[in-house]
């Protein structure tokens, strides 16, 4: 039978505010252990949260660019468990009313493009960190993560297998990244997903039984994951067997998930509103002021690239794949370069390079504008296209100024008479067979001899003026033909 | 000691302070006279679960210090500059243990101090130590403190009443000029009736909650203890305001600044509490203050109060939902004492629990956990809201024709030692009266009004709408005049004999 797969993702994204969500702690990674917190978000005794405005407003704007409807008021939900990493035994978040409803994200598959439903996304506390063994044999406890605020972006059940899932997270990722709410630094784990897998046969309009992975923190764990999940639901129904409801651990290293928790050991985690805390409200106002500060983003770039830029599909998407590559993009047009060239000097000459080089633009010692003033030196004429390659080869390296480059590297164009009579003098002593070959009709021979007369040149000659001056040479003076 | 320190434990807190400023005696003199009493008398008492002496003595220095130089300079000081208090043991104070009377918290030393002890120690107040209470603030009888019970300063064979026990008994047996406690459903107010001081539980949010170990946050509000009605206004003035630590905290509205006078509040008698379950001599007290009142001038009349039977049910529901969570803090892991010989992680969460929790904070903790739990959240939770929400609403329709309500704060006066422990519904209808402003968020206060025949003081209850707390100063202040219960004090040496005799 063929099985189609269905599949809904928790996405858990760490909001990149200048402090936590509950007290004035800076809102850092790392640092060691224990000393970025305070009574407040290490839960003491007494102790009382208060909620940062910013994570609302930062909230909402992801909220905003993922077409949610933005709740006027909105409730803060304690979720009751016991864990080490949880000091208050209750991380609070939102329950029964949400910040943000509804929503959807658009992503590009191979089928085409789909639109993903959101249920929700709400706020909540992330939680510390345990070590196990990290100091001697035992588990230590790091509280530095704790009261650092989170967005939990859940989906309706819309994602069919594991191409879609991955493309799924990697346009939430673009979109949390364009607002700058978040810095989705998957390896940080300021990005996470829990994934939900089921699977029916095809055509079927029920689901079947789901299970939940948590905290995968990769697009390839989240690919590998489903597409495992889905085989082995598979298999156990080719058995004749039923896929039970339960919570699966998946380890990435070996490739496979293992059961964690049946439904029947399903926490009972006992919501109720925290009474610490006020509810959230946010006015009309406050949302067009959010939505007026919303920046362009990923589909609308992708979407303005190819119509009004005229560039085509597949740069577009490599262009619009970060928005510091967009933005480096933007720059180097910004110098004045035509888009045509922008396109060829970022895709082809600048992304090639970082990939071969397993860089990123984060990287670069330079910016886009420093390899627009590149790009507008060639077009100008003042540094050939061959030269230019060679000085962006010395700017990956150590950056620089691309004009004093060409000048230090000797590279700017020979335009001068004697200049370029020199070079096609020694073209035309070097080759006297080529010469004579033109002369008898062997058109082919001029471009011969023109790579002699560059060679000469060291490369460096204005290929307009020298193609003219070896004309001359060979034919006698343009005004005596015609 | 000068002979004038003797005396010092019956004055007010204002009046020791006037004395101060006057330099009748000095902070080092009064702080010495209190702990000379605190070492005579508390051993039978048991108000007390960590003093500061050395410490206190050094404070009081330093308040003298400031004392002199306004002295010199003609400033004014501090309102309570070098009078020595104490505070309830759930409010966190740096370097100084806060225990809640728990096994669980024994030696737990906060490196923070609560907002409200913030604005005592600005207040130039001297801080003698922490109180006894009831565990985790859980109970009315100060009999569940893990430590030891505190006994009533009036008769040593009976309760002070609780959570805040140690409070009522520290101020009504001279062992501190005035005290903090904290009120979940009468906590302040009963004590209070119980050892004859005056104990105020605020409008909700008007003092911070922030450095309070939680019981249960929507109902938690800290407040004074005191000697007299114009200590009690005075130690609220300086708790109450906002505060950025505390988001339920509110700014007071401007009309809750003015003053009051009797003349012309319509006083309400709820006749719920007017009923044969109450002791004889509580409703002639009743009806007595409210004789005082009318006589200057007030309007009072017997009323209905909606919604009284839904109060100790939604009380007991909703405190005990919000204590499953708060203290599922205490897990041993971080501070407090964690249990020994465990094999695994949730072995070590309950044995923890289980050694450190006393029975009445158990039972709480199981209680709320189960009207949380999924198929139950509704039905218990849910409907507790609800009865909340009409509870709330019965105030607002009462109040929309009275001021203030006047009534008992308990049906009886103190009770002996292990007369209740047997039966926790007999205890639990203790907060009867006083679980009803809790739940509706609204300003409560308890003014000594006489004695029973046994010589057991009478406590009355004002409550008024949100921020009224100025219209029940002033009728407090009208009873306590008409009672003249400021003029006796407990024989002490009488209470240890007869807890000498009870043990
Ligand atoms: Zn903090």
């Amino acid at each position: 039978m063929a099985y189609e797969i269905v599949c809904g993702l928790e996405i858990h994204a760490e909001l990149s505010t200048a402090t936590k969500i509950w007290c004035g702690c800076a809102n850092e990674f790392g640092g060691e252990p224990n000393t970025r917190c305070c009574p407040v978000c290490t839960g003491l005794p007494g102790a009382l949260p208060v909620l940062n405005r910013r994570v609302v407003a930062f909230a909402v704007k992801a909220g905003l660019a993922m077409h949610c409807t933005i709740a006027p008021r909105s409730v803060m939900a304690r979720k009751n468990y016991f864990y080490p990493d949880m000091p208050k035994a209750y991380q609070i978040s939102q329950y029964e009313a949400p910040l943000c409803l509804g929503g959807h994200v658009d992503i590009e598959t191979s089928a085409g493009p789909r639109r993903i439903r959101l249920t929700r996304i709400h706020i909540e506390e992330d939680a510390g960190k345990l070590l196990h063994d990290a100091y001697g044999t035992g588990t230590l406890v790091d509280l530095n993560r704790c009261g650092v605020p989170l967005i939990e972006i859940v989906s309706e059940p819309d994602l069919r297998g594991a191409e879609e899932a991955k493309a799924y997270m990697e346009a939430v990722r673009e979109i949390l990244e364009a607002c700058a709410v978040s810095d989705v630094k998957m390896q940080e784990g300021s990005m996470r997903a829990d994934v939900n897998v089921s699977i029916r046969p095809v055509g079927a309009t029920e689901y079947g039984t789901r299970t939940e992975m948590k905290n995968l923190n990769s697009f390839r764990a989240v690919h590998r994951a489903v597409e495992a999940e889905a085989k082995r639901q598979e298999a156990l129904l080719a058995a004749g067997k039923k896929v039970a409801q339960e919570t699966r651990q998946w380890d990435d290293n070996r490739g496979e998930s293992r059961g964690m928790r049946g439904k029947e050991d399903a926490q009972d985690y006992r919501y109720f509103p925290d009474p610490d805390l006020v509810p959230i409200l946010v006015s009309e106002s406050d949302v067009a002021r959010i939505r007026a500060e919303l920046p362009e983003l990923p589909a609308e770039r992708r979407a303005r690239y190819i119509g009004t830029l005229g560039i085509a599909e597949a740069d577009a998407a490599l262009l619009t794949r970060s928005r510091a590559e967009a933005e480096l993009f933007e720059a180097v047009l910004a110098q004045g370069v035509g888009v045509r060239a922008a396109v060829t000097w970022v895709v082809v000459e600048l992304f090639a390079r970082l990939n071969a080089a397993g860089r990123s633009v984060a990287d670069l010692p330079f910016g886009g504008a420093a390899l627009g003033r590149l790009a507008a030196l060639v077009e100008a004429g003042k540094v050939n296209a061959g030269s230019a390659r060679r000085i962006l080869g010395s700017m990956m390296e150590q950056g620089g100024e691309p004009a004093a480059l060409a000048e230090s590297m000797g590279l700017l164009v020979v335009a001068d008479e004697g200049g370029i009579a020199a070079a096609v003098a020694a073209a035309l002593a070097g080759s006297p067979a080529a010469v004579a070959d033109y002369r008898s009709g062997s058109a082919k021979s001029f471009g011969f001899l023109m790579g002699q007369a560059m060679k000469a040149a060291g490369g460096r000659a204005d290929p307009k003026l020298l193609q003219a001056a070896l004309r001359e040479a060979l034919d006698g003076p343009a005004e005596g033909k015609a | 000691m000068s002979a004038y320190a003797a005396g010092i434990a019956t004055l007010d807190a204002l009046g020791l302070a006037a004395a101060l400023r006057r330099r009748e005696v000095s902070s080092p003199e009064a702080t010495r006279a209190y702990l000379d009493r605190i070492d005579s008398y508390d051993g039978t008492i048991g108000a007390y679960l960590h003093v500061r002496a050395d410490d206190a003595l050094r404070d009081a220095e330093a308040a003298q210090r400031t004392l002199d130089a306004a002295a010199k300079d003609g400033s004014t000081p501090p309102p309570f500059c070098g009078v020595p208090v104490a505070l309830k043991d759930n409010l966190c104070t740096k370097g100084t243990p806060t225990t809640c009377a728990s096994r669980l918290l024994a030696g737990y030393v906060p490196p923070y101090d609560a907002t409200a002890v913030e604005r005592i120690a600005a207040s130039g107040a001297v801080v003698l130590g922490k109180l006894n209470m009831d565990e985790f603030a859980m109970g009315s009888s100060n009999e569940n403190s893990a430590v030891k019970p505190v006994r009533n300063p009036w008769d040593a064979a009976r309760v002070p009443g609780g959570s805040s026990g140690g409070s009522a008994a520290a101020v009504a047996a001279g062992l501190a000029a005035f005290a903090l406690g904290s009120d979940t459903g009468g906590s302040i107010r009963l004590p209070a009736a119980f050892c004859g001081v005056v104990g105020l539980k605020p409008t909700y949010g008007s003092v911070s909650r922030y450095g309070l170990v939680a019981f249960a946050s929507s109902l938690d509000q800290i407040g004074p203890l005191a000697r007299s009605v114009a200590d009690a206004e005075a130690v609220f003035g300086l708790l109450a305001g906002r505060d950025p630590h505390d988001a339920t905290t509110v700014d007071r509205p401007a009309t809750a600044a003015a003053p009051r006078i009797v003349k012309g509040l319509r006083v309400g008698l709820p006749r719920e509490f007017l009923t044969d379950a109450v002791q004889p001599e509580v409703r002639d007290a009743v009806r007595r203050a409210a004789d005082w009142l009318a006589a200057e001038g007030a309007e009072v009349a017997e009323c209905g109060l909606p919604a009284v039977e839904h109060w100790i049910p939604a009380y007991y529901v909703v405190s005990s939902a919000e204590a499953s969570s708060n203290l599922a803090r205490f897990d041993g892991v971080r501070y407090g004492n964690r249990a020994v010989g465990y094999e695994s992680i949730a072995g070590m969460y309950m044995k923890t629990r289980s050694e450190g929790f006393g029975a009445e904070v158990k039972r709480r903790i199981l209680l709320g956990t189960f009207v949380l739990s999924a198929g139950y959240h509704d039905a218990y939770y849910g409907s507790a809201q609800k009865a909340r929400a009409h509870i709330r609403n019965g105030f607002d329709r009462v109040f929309a024709d009275h001021d203030l309500l006047l009534g008992p704060v308990a049906p009886q006066t103190a009770f002996r030692l292990g007369e209740k422990t047997g039966d926790p519904i007999q205890m639990y209808l203790q907060d009867i009266c006083t679980v009803g402003a809790s739940l509706a968020g609204i300003p409560a206060l308890s003014v000594p009004a006489g004695f029973d025949a046994q010589g057991l003081p009478i406590g009355l209850q004002l409550t008024g709408p949100a921020f009224a707390e100025n219209t029940l100063f002033a009728a407090a202040g009208c009873i306590e005049r008409a009672a003249g219960c400021r003029g006796r004090f407990p024989d002490l040496g009488a209470a240890a004999s007869a807890a000498g005799a009870g043990r």
